[in-house]
C-alpha cells in the first residue's frame, strides 16, 4: 500500500547527485541553470517524502515556497545570461573570467 | 510488491535516465525537452505521495512557467552551433567523481539514520478525505502566514531585477553607451 521512505530518500538522493555531477561538468550557463533545477526538485521530493511520512502538511508548503524560489531564480539566472550573451556572444562559461581572481 | 510500489519504481527509472539524458546532452533544446519528462515524473511521484495540489503546481508551475522561460531564452540567444562550446569539461571524470562521493555521503547518512513516524495531525487517509489543497491551504494561511508574505516581496524582487538587468540603457536614462 505504501512506499517505503527509503527508497524516495535513495531516488533523491541520486537526482542530487546527477545535478552535482551536472553542475561541475558542464560549461554552457543553460545546463548549468537546469542542473539547479535537479537538485531543487530533488530536494522537493524529500520534502514531500518526509511530509507524507510524518503525516504534516509542513514539507508541502515548504515545497510551495522551494517552488517560488526556483522561479525566482529561473527568472534572474536567465535575465543575466541574456545581459551576458549580449555583450560576449557566449554561453561558455570558461570564456567569461572578468570577475577572476 | 504492490500497484504503488511498482508506480514508484517506474517513475524513479525514468526521472533518473532523463536526468542523466538532461546533463549529456550537447544541444539546449534537447536538454530542456529531457527536464519535461523529469519533470512530469516528478509530479507523478507527488500523486502517489499523497500531495496531489504539489503535483498540480509542478506541472503548472515548473514545466508550464520555468521551462517555457528556458525555452524563450533559447530562442532569443540564438546561440550559433559552434559556440556552444565544448559539451564537458575536460576535467569531467573527477568532477563526476565529486558528485558520486557527495551522493555516497547522503546516502550513507541517511541509511545510518532513523526516521521514527511522529505522527502529525494530517495522517494520509485525513488528506485524502479533506483533499490535498485545503490541508496545503489551512496550513499555509495560518502557521505559515508570514512567509507566504515574503516569497511575494521575493517574487517582486525577482521580476524587477530580470526587467533591471535584461532592458537596453541608452545615455538619456543615464546608463552607459553601448550597454
Amino acid at each position: 500500500m505504501t512506499i517505503p521512505l527509503s527508497w524516495v530518500l535513495a531516488l533523491s538522493a541520486v537526482v542530487f547527485g546527477i545535478g552535482v555531477i551536472g553542475l561541475l561538468t558542464r560549461r554552457n550557463i543553460l545546463i548549468l541553470l537546469m542542473s539547479l533545477e535537479l537538485i531543487l526538485n530533488a530536494a522537493n521530493i524529500n520534502l514531500v517524502a518526509f511530509s507524507n511520512h510524518l503525516h504534516s502538511m509542513r514539507g508541502n508548503v515548504i515545497v510551495v515556497f522551494t517552488i517560488a524560489v526556483a522561479a525566482a531564480e529561473a527568472a534572474v539566472g536567465l535575465a543575466i545570461l541574456l545581459a551576458l550573451f549580449r555583450n560576449r556572444r557566449t554561453v561558455n562559461l570558461d570564456e567569461v573570467r572578468e570577475m577572476k581572481g | 510488491m504492490n500497484l504503488d510500489q511498482a508506480f514508484f519504481l517506474y517513475f524513479a527509472a525514468m526521472i533518473v535516465v532523463f536526468s542523466i539524458v538532461t546533463i549529456t546532452r550537447k544541444n539546449p533544446v534537447y536538454a530542456v525537452m529531457a527536464l519535461l519528462v523529469v519533470f512530469f515524473h516528478v509530479a507523478g511521484l507527488y500523486v502517489l505521495l499523497n500531495a496531489e495540489f504539489i503535483a498540480a503546481l509542478q506541472v503548472v508551475v515548473y514545466a508550464g512557467a520555468i521551462l517555457v522561460l528556458y525555452l524563450f531564452v533559447l530562442m532569443l540567444l540564438s546561440v550559433p552551433r559552434e559556440a556552444l562550446g565544448a559539451a564537458a569539461h575536460r576535467r569531467w571524470p573527477v568532477y563526476a567523481l565529486v558528485g558520486g562521493a557527495t551522493t555516497f555521503e547522503i546516502a550513507l547518512l541517511l541509511a545510518r539514520s532513523k526516521f521514527a513516524p511522529r505522527p502529525g495531525p494530517y495522517p494520509p487517509d485525513v488528506v485524502r478525505e479533506m483533499g490535498s489543497t485545503q490541508a496545503i491551504g489551512t496550513v499555509l494561511f495560518t502557521e505559515f502566514l508570514y512567509p507566504f508574505e515574503v516569497i511575494s516581496l521575493v517574487l517582486l524582487v525577482a521580476m524587477i531585477g530580470a526587467i533591471v538587468l535584461t532592458k537596453k540603457w541608452t545615455p538619456a536614462q543615464g546608463g552607459e553607451e553601448g550597454r
